[in-house]
């Protein structure tokens, strides 16, 4: 693409709000464009003195006495429960902006990867050859990733659940390289990502529980220094009990 | 309440322009969320909610009405994105301390529409997602309306920076 079309997306870069593929595809762009690279400068030197005006103006500390006080006259007003009720929950859900906020960056960080990990699993499993070692044996599949990545694995034994190990793939995420395996379940197939646990990669957070991320079902924990994510359309459960298959060989 | 009451003043000031109007435009915005508590969807996004009933009390203020119904939208608002595209080269726009108020008045003078999403893109951090459903517009609106006010604030502060 050439850079005037760049130009166009640089804002939306810079916004965090581009394509995970866009964003990979711009960053190397950006790695060898010194023009683009000190239009990026410049931009971000604009943000950060408008951040700066825009935080201008601060409420007197008279009036903030007085919407408090507004808000705690109601509540003596009103005692019925409806009240109470919506006032408190208010005044948590105030506190819990605040805090969000603070962490509002962080969950955007923590979309994007997941997003990179979504396309990751449905580009793979899109792919003619969707492994690089075809084999359902943890002994074949965890050596062939030697010399491949910087770490190494253990993978559960599989014979008495339902899951079934289809092989593997080396993945890179956040310049990081890393295992990509896929199991299968069922009809579903079920992306196991390993990487260092990266300040990066953190950002994807621990959750015991599978939850939902980009509309599939995910699972990520730390393990070993290593970031584990169990990534697929199959049910909370299953990711669950897969999960806990890899924890426990992770423990071994 | 302390992050978020300071937050929503300021954005309210932005709006307003002006310290009692902005003060009111609090106070109102206080009363009626806890009027219309109920109409608040648990699961939805709070924030969004807040700044919403904030900036539909200032559009239907008068200063609110004045500032939309002097400066009307482009009506080729949903366009591509491409056609706002800055093509100007990429000099370095040098703001320092020095010349803040520059900058400052830049953004005061910018159609409220455009000042709006400017502010909860870079000054509150909020996704377009988010934008969306604080305007009650769509994700491509917020887009080209965001990039419009890029294009507008940048040749703004150059033409500023030009005359000093």
């Amino acid at each position: 693409m050439a850079c005037e079309q760049w130009r166009s997306q640089l804002d939306t870069y810079l916004d965090g709000e581009l394509s995970a593929e866009s964003m990979r595809t711009l960053d190397a762009h950006l790695r060898t464009c010194p023009d683009c690279t000190a239009d990026v400068l410049s931009r971000v030197q604009l943000r950060r003195s408008v951040k700066a005006a825009g935080t201008r103006f601060r409420p007197s500390s008279e009036f903030r006495s007085k919407v408090q006080k507004q808000i705690g006259t109601k509540r003596r007003w009103s005692w019925n429960l409806g009240w109470t009720l919506a006032t408190a929950t208010l005044a948590i859900l105030l506190l819990a902006s605040g805090i969000n906020n603070y962490f509002a960056k962080q969950g955007l960080r923590e979309q994007q990867l997941y997003s990179e990990l979504a396309d990751l699993h449905v580009a793979t499993l899109g792919s003619a050859n969707p492994v690089d070692v075809l084999s359902s044996d943890r002994h074949t599949v965890k050596p062939w990733f030697q010399g491949k990545i910087p770490f190494t694995f253990n993978l559960p034994e599989l014979q008495n659940s339902e899951f079934t190990l289809l092989g593997g793939r080396v993945a890179y995420l956040e310049q990081s390289s890393g295992a990509h395996l896929i199991y299968q379940v069922r009809k579903h197939e079920i992306s196991v990502f390993i990487f260092p646990d990266t300040t990066a990669i953190a950002s994807l957070g621990d959750s015991s529980k599978a939850r939902q991320q980009q509309t599939f079902n995910v699972a990520s924990w730390a393990q070993g220094g290593l970031r584990y994510v169990v990534f697929g359309d199959t049910s909370a459960d299953d990711i669950q009990k897969l999960s806990s298959l890899l924890k426990s060989a992770g423990h071994a | 309440m302390c992050v978020f009451f300071d937050q929503l003043y300021n954005f309210a000031h932005w709006l307003a322009q002006n310290r009692d109007e902005a003060e009111d435009l609090v106070q109102e915005t206080y009363a009626k969320a806890l009027r219309g508590f109920s109409s608040y969807q648990q699961g939805t996004n709070f924030r969004a909610w807040m700044y919403r009933i904030l900036r539909n009390t200032f559009l239907t203020s008068r200063t609110g009405l004045k500032a939309t119904q002097t400066v009307p939208l482009e009506n080729d608002e949903d366009g591509p994105i491409l056609a706002v595209a800055d093509t100007q080269t990429p000099e370095a726009i040098l703001i320092d301390r020095s010349n803040q108020a520059l900058l400052e008045s830049a953004i005061d003078e910018l159609p409220v529409h455009y000042r709006e999403v400017l502010l909860l893109c870079e000054v509150e951090e909020m996704s377009y997602q988010e934008i969306a459903e604080t305007i009650a517009v769509p994700i491509g609106t917020v887009m080209s309306r965001l990039s419009r006010a890029r294009v507008a604030l940048r040749a703004s502060v150059r033409q500023k920076l030009q005359r000093t």
